[in-house]
């Protein structure tokens, strides 16, 4: 019954994911004024920065579940702090792709070292990535789910230090859209903006149920594999 | 015993097995100074002191990297791991013991590279040498974290550099930032960097170790 009920909850949660996304997409292309300053392709904004933002949710949520691990012993938690650092790889990917692109049409280059979120994105890269190779190194069991655990609450707590220190050893040449006087857009763009965050953070909320429930499914039929043999 | 006896007793220990096996510290003092004689040769004439203070940081990590590798290749050779923890002393004091010892050695490996360094290539400032010592503190503590994860897996001198180059960047920016003389904000950063990563790995080391 629980299972069941689980199933209809993902097919909400992904069919709303699916709405937004078309929503999302229409409004960005139609809806929104062409940038006066950049042109057509300042609307890859709308994807890139919330995947990036959608990303670093990955992160936060995964190490809040690292945190349970550590707390509780809960292997369930360990699933799911893994699966939301594997998506957070994969939005993470996905925003190094979609920000080369973003500078190779804005600036003539696919690869700048002046921008600090495509800097951090690219140290997050590599430190999460290592976390798979530190996961997939070690036997399963206690010990392992703890040692992950610990990598991601370093992952989170690196995010802020090297944002500081990328910061710190470079010039600052992006484009400051949200300050402390809040998001310099019109409200327009704004809207579009938030649409677009949304619709990932289902896209994600969808990915990570399906995937997690995959690993589930497949744990237990390991499980009953071996009661067989 | 107390808290501090504990350490002081481990650090020793280490430093002991040093002091007879002399494993690491002459591969280190090695390394480091094969490393700069290769910087000579990879640097074209004419570059500037700026980059070759930046491959002075990069020695330094890599060496960093070099004992920290060998860190608990005793304790896992040996099976003391088992011994440790049943050990009726606090865990992180293991860490801290192991994070001492390892410190020395590269402060050993790095009274030699410094000198080295100024002769090779051009002088050293003072600030310079602080940054060196505050980035210490970080390569040791964090590394020494991540060196007994990486002993836990199969592939264990492939899986450290991994775990720990992500994290060395930060002490990289500080240490390169502060010894090109751009402002004492860079010490401040590293002396940060020292103090979250520190106490995250102080408070953490006990679930690393727990069920080896």
């Amino acid at each position: 019954m629980r299972d069941v009920r689980g199933l209809d909850r993902t097919t909400a949660v992904s069919t709303a994911a699916v709405l937004l996304l078309g929503a999302a997409l229409g409004l960005i292309f139609f809806y929104v004024p062409t940038d006066a300053d950049q042109g057509f392709s300042q609307r890859i904004f709308y994807f890139h920065v919330p995947i990036a933002l959608t990303s670093y949710v990955c992160f936060g949520w995964g190490a809040w579940k690292a945190l349970r691990v550590l707390r509780t012993g809960d292997e369930r938690a360990d699933l799911e702090s893994y699966v939301s650092i594997h998506l957070g790889v994969v939005f993470g990917a996905l925003t190094l792709l979609t920000g080369s692109i973003w500078a190779r049409a804005s600036w003539g280059v696919w690869w700048t070292w002046s921008e600090d979120q495509l800097v951090l994105f690219l140290v997050l890269f590599l430190f999460y990535c290592a976390y798979f190779m530190l996961r997939f190194s070690v036997a399963p069991g206690r010990s392992r789910s703890n040692m992950s655990a610990v990598y991601a609450l370093f992952g989170v707590v690196l995010i802020p230090v090297s944002f500081l220190a990328i910061r710190l050893s470079k010039e600052f040449i992006h484009p400051v859209v949200f300050t402390s006087h809040g998001p310099q857009m019109a409200a327009s763009q704004f809207a579009t903006f938030c649409v677009a965050w949304a619709a990932l953070l289902l896209l994600y909320a969808t990915l990570y149920r399906v995937e997690l429930a995959g690993k589930r499914v497949d744990a237990s039929l390991r499980e009953l594999r071996e009661l067989l043999t | 015993m107390t808290y501090a006896a504990d350490v002081v007793a481990l650090a020793r220990k280490d430093l002991l097995l040093e002091l007879r096996a002399k494993e690491t510290l002459p591969a280190m003092l090695l390394f480091v100074v094969s490393s700069l004689a290769i910087f000579h040769f990879a640097l074209p004439a004419g570059t500037s002191h700026d980059a070759a203070l930046g491959l002075l940081w990069v020695a330094l990590v890599f060496t960093a990297l070099l004992g920290l590798t060998r860190a608990f290749v005793p304790e896992r050779e040996q099976g003391l791991f088992d011994a440790l923890v049943l050990a009726p002393c606090d865990r992180s004091a293991i860490w801290l013991g192991k994070a001492i010892a390892v410190l020395a050695f590269l402060v050993a490996a790095e009274i030699v590279a410094l000198p080295a360094f100024a002769a090779f290539f051009s002088g050293i400032d003072g600030r310079t040498v602080v940054a060196v010592a505050l980035a210490d503190v970080g390569i040791c503590t964090v590394g020494t974290l991540l060196g007994a994860m990486a002993v836990a897996g199969q592939a264990r001198e492939l899986l450290l550099p991994l775990l720990f180059l992500p994290l060395a960047i930060p002490i990289v920016v500080g240490g390169v930032g502060a010894s090109a003389g751009a402002g004492s904000r860079y010490l401040l950063f590293l002396l940060l960097y020292d103090a979250v990563f520190s106490l995250l790995a102080w408070a953490s080391f006990e679930y690393v170790v727990a069920e080896q």
